[in-house]
């Protein structure tokens, strides 16, 4: 215990010495939390929209008036048929409405950009509704269920979670494993009558900490600065806890597998940051992905974790309504664990 | 002319490195195929698989249809029919479904005598964006069934369902008329892999020569800054227009995807970017002590490029404060480019201020990275 | 012996912070001499000779190089000089031939000089059969035989040698030797760090230095009668063993 003690202590006043690794790895996560909480956002706020109308009648003025008063719209103006393309092309506006009463009927017609196409939809959505008649009696009444005001950090942040913990505890454990390997000091550690299971132990401890304490900071941002709703605060922090020593096996798994702390850091980022950020439906919704990727994104153990948290965080289910998450992040921890152990004790041998 | 010859040495040495690494020819050529060939599988903000469950109160000939209708329709899919709302919750809170669709008791009989009861619709808002367009489109099949019914049997339903939809609107959609995402994301793409390639490979390439010691061998001949600078740079210009090509070529072999407009205009943004790129990789390589911490500053820049440039969130979308951040970051100019020439054809007079500024940020990058290149300690 | 002064070094200072790495030297080296820099790890001989290769800002005093002034004209210094390192400072994934073409470019000879005084310099080291091979697969003492004889390749009137004989066997450090000899005997003035106190012996004359200061500065044969001992090694010990750091 004594000499774990010391491993522990040796190991902290490394972190904590290298003040400008340290000052990254916890300024770099809260930057990112409110990045994504605050800038990154599919929500359209402002449409830019213009208007050719040939021929001026009450039902066009009606129209245009609706248009122009909406506080989501930047109204560009009226302008001739021909420079249509023109507007949109050089991105002046985002779409153009054109109302055209000569038939008796007003018809009208969005022309919208479309190689904005992450939100052209959403903005020809806006112009319809905006468009409709004030007093047209909508068919259906709508809720919108845990995030009524439509934010899209509340699908984010649960996200970004996922993907800090893999960098600083994947990251992190591995390189700093290898970089004893590499000077050689790792060998003085295995030479010595220190039991190897300490040695990994000792190495894991304190970023296990330091992730705890990134947890706690993430959390309270999350809670009081992005108003993230919480469930229950206990069943965050046990799911939070698994996935962190999950992330520290894998760093550990990869430090068993390579030689070079460049070599540690190519392959935790190739193969671990890629599909976390592309494959965990942290961003790009799973089910949009040819069946193969969806197959694939299940061995990503960010996916069940984030998953988890949307669950519990903005849903704020109960623990049982995410078993199936929790059982197969516990599951793959078991095997990383055993995995990444069993080979660091092969590679002293 | 000396001072050519010079350069010229050096550049050798920098292709012939380049070339006997085991690890950055295979990274030059294999990244730009996986991110193009990958990404854009995965890369779909397309709302398209909105699932439904129906809670039918009514159980009529009118509901019935409703749900049909829904169930036909191109992006909506009925995942289950449910006796409860609170079953349907459930299967929405496993994340089944996305939007719960609830029939009032007795909707058709209200619905003919003119009563126009409404239909009870509840959205997940954890995905805001599928939220929000799943609704919308669960509305417009609803209002359509009803315009159908409506049209078929005269009656008191004929003016209320009128009313629901008095003057169509159509909608279309110019440069990307389907709304292909890939079209979307392709272009951005060739952005991320110059992002990556050209910050990360300089940097790695000088960091590694202050490791191994080999730049005081350079640093103690008469070599001057600029030329050193320039020879570590020059590199990464020709790599960053060939990763360009090999994403062109994907763009169109792939992807049917070729620019509307000039291709040359893409090459000469890439010029400028990629002098950008690698200016700042430089810049964090002459002020960091070892690989780890080039890297971990490398990847905070990387990021932050990634997400406040647009490439996979619009800038519009942003608050006001981080809009203005957006414009010192270099690749917001270099996707506004891409984009604009691939889809819309858009000509380089029509986008000369993203090449000015481009050009400005590589230059000052660029001076910045042979003025903090230091020669003696 | 001749009486022309290729180094002077006046009260060269370097401070980082509060520690002063090299304290006030003060010394001349005369043409063609080779000039021995002895001391503990940590004594600051490495400091002291990046100042005087342009590569580091003295924080006080004067020096000057081949005629230019260190703190003035570093750039001049470097056209003048040669510098090899412990580290070898070859690229190691370039072959013997690329290294030699590249450094000989960089101070300006031109293809037919670098192709002649190559095949001049590839006989004497026996190298010819290695030309094509990569810096990373020949054996260290020819590493630093190569990368002596590129530190020299246009014959510079100075050449600063870091510990150029570390980690190789007694016989490889002869061979070397007989290099250093060879290019004084033609006027090359020598400057060279070492931990070999047999080494030593070799030059013509050696300074000590002990935390950052020259504490002894004569020919061997004067240093040994001044210190009663019987070779360099006692000196040493003698001069060095008051060191307050070091490892």
């Amino acid at each position: 215990m004594a000499i774990l003690g010391s491993m522990v202590r040796k190991e902290s006043l490394q972190i904590w010495r290298d003040k400008r690794t340290l000052l990254i790895v916890l300024v770099m996560p809260l930057v990112l939390m409110l990045l994504f909480g605050f800038a990154i956002s599919m929500e359209v706020n402002n449409v830019r929209v213009a208007a050719v109308v040939p021929q001026h009648s009450d039902q066009t003025r009606n129209a245009l008036m609706r248009l122009q008063v909406n506080p989501y719209f930047t109204f560009e103006g009226l302008m001739p048929v021909g420079d249509i393309d023109k507007v949109l092309r050089s991105g002046r506006a985002d779409a153009v409405v054109l109302l055209d009463d000569r038939g008796g009927t007003l018809r009208q017609q969005i022309i919208a950009d479309g190689s904005n196409t992450a939100t052209a939809k959403s903005v020809t959505a806006y112009v319809e509704g905006a468009l409709a008649e004030s007093g047209r009696n909508m068919p259906v009444t709508l809720r919108t269920l845990y995030n009524p005001q439509l934010k899209s950090s509340y699908n984010f942040v649960p996200g970004i979670l996922g993907m800090i913990f893999i960098l600083i505890c994947a990251i992190m454990t591995s390189v700093s494993i290898v970089g004893e390997k590499e000077r050689g000091t790792m060998d003085l550690l295995l030479v010595s009558p220190v039991r190897p299971l300490t040695v990994i132990i000792g190495k894991l401890v304190p970023y296990f900490l330091l992730s705890c304490i990134l947890l706690a900071l993430m959390l309270t941002l999350s809670y009081t600065v992005l108003g993230i709703p919480f469930g229950n605060i206990f069943n965050i922090i046990l799911v939070s806890l698994v996935y962190i020593v999950l992330a520290l096996a894998v760093g550990l798994l990869i430090s068993t597998m390579v030689r070079t702390q460049l070599a540690a850091l190519i392959a935790s980022a190739m193969i671990f940051m890629i599909p976390v950020i592309m494959l965990s439906g942290m961003i790009f919704p799973i089910d949009n992905m040819p069946d193969i990727l969806q197959w694939l994104s299940c061995v990503v153990p960010a996916r069940w974790y984030i998953s988890a948290m949307r669950c519990l965080m903005i849903q704020q289910q109960a623990l049982s309504g995410v078993w199936l998450e929790m059982t197969v992040l516990v599951g793959m921890t078991l095997v990383i664990l055993v995995l990444a152990v069993r080979k660091f004790y092969l590679s002293t041998k | 002319m000396a001072k050519n010859s010079i350069l010229g040495a050096l550049l050798r040495k920098e292709i012939l490195m380049l070339k006997r690494n085991p690890f950055i020819p295979r990274v030059i050529v294999m990244l730009p195929i996986m991110v193009m060939l990958v990404i854009p599988l995965v890369a779909n903000l397309d709302v398209k698989h909105v699932g439904v469950d129906v809670v039918d109160n009514d159980r009529s000939q009118l509901s019935r249809r409703i749900a049909a209708d829904i169930d036909a329709s191109e992006y909506l899919t009925v995942t289950g029919h449910y006796n409860t709302y609170d079953e349907a919750l459930r299967s929405l809170e496993r994340g089944k479904s996305d939007v719960i669709l609830t029939i009032p008791p007795h909707y058709e009989r209200d619905m003919e005598s003119g009563r126009f009861p409404k239909i009870d619709l509840a959205a997940n808002g954890v995905n805001a964006t599928k939220g929000a367009l799943g609704a919308n489109y669960t509305i417009a099949s609803v209002a359509a069934t009803l315009r159908l019914t409506a049209a078929m049997s005269p009656g008191p339903l004929t003016s209320a369902a009128a009313e629901a939809d008095s003057n169509p609107v159509s909608v279309m959609y110019m440069y990307n008329p389907t709304l292909n995402f890939r079209n979307f994301m392709v272009p951005a793409l060739m952005v991320m892999l110059v992002i990556m390639i050209c910050g990360f490979l300089p940097t790695l390439n000088l960091v590694s020569e202050k490791e191994k010691g080999t730049i005081e061998a350079m640093n103690v001949t008469p070599v001057g800054r600029m030329t050193f600078v320039m020879s570590k740079l020059i590199p990464y210009w020709v790599i960053g227009l060939l990763v360009v090509s090999i994403a062109i070529l994907i763009g169109w072999l792939v992807y049917g995807l070729i620019p509307v407009g000039n291709v040359l205009s893409i090459y000469l943004a890439a010029v400028l970017f990629t002098l950008v790129m690698s200016g700042l990789g430089l810049i964090i390589a002459n002020k960091s002590a070892t690989v780890l911490q080039s890297i971990l500053m490398m990847f905070a820049v990387i990021v932050v490029c990634q997400l406040m440039s647009g490439l996979f969130t619009p800038i519009s979308s942003m608050p006001e404060w981080a809009q203005l951040i957006t414009y010192a970051v270099p690749p917001r100019y270099f996707i506004e480019i891409v984009r604009a020439v691939y889809l819309k054809g858009t000509s380089v007079s029509e986008l000369w201020m993203q090449f000015v500024i481009l050009a400005a940020m590589g230059g000052l990058l660029c001076a910045t990275a042979a003025a903090t290149y230091r020669k003696r300690s | 012996m001749s009486e022309e002064k290729v180094i002077t070094v006046k009260g060269l200072t370097k401070r980082f912070g509060d520690f002063t790495a090299v304290d006030g030297i003060t010394f001349d080296v005369g043409r063609g001499e080779i000039f021995g820099f002895l001391g503990a790890n940590g004594a600051g001989k490495t400091t002291a000779m990046r100042m005087l290769c342009g590569l580091s800002r003295p924080t006080a005093g004067s020096g000057t190089v081949a005629g230019y002034d260190i703190l003035t004209q570093p750039e001049e210094v470097k056209r003048s000089i040669g510098y090899m390192s412990q580290r070898f400072s070859l690229y190691e994934d370039l072959t013997v031939l690329e290294n030699l073409r590249l450094f000989s470019t960089i101070y300006g000879m031109s293809k037919r000089e670098i192709k002649e005084r190559g095949d001049i310099v590839f006989r004497q080291l026996g190298m010819e059969n290695m030309r094509d091979t990569l810096v990373s697969d020949i054996p260290t003492g020819w590493k630093q035989k190569l990368a002596f004889t590129v530190s020299t390749i246009h014959n510079p009137g100075v050449v600063f040698l870091d510990e150029p004989t570390g980690g190789v066997d007694p016989l490889t450090r002869r061979k070397f030797w007989e290099l250093i000899y060879r290019e004084s005997s033609r006027g090359m003035t020598v400057f060279v760090t070492t931990h070999y106190l047999d080494e030593a012996e070799y030059c013509n004359r050696v300074s000590i230095m002990v935390d950052g200061r020259v504490e002894a500065l004569d020919t061997p044969r004067n240093l040994k009668e001044k210190y009663h001992a019987a070779t360099m090694d006692q000196v040493f010990r003698t001069v060095a063993g008051a060191a307050k750091r070091g490892d």
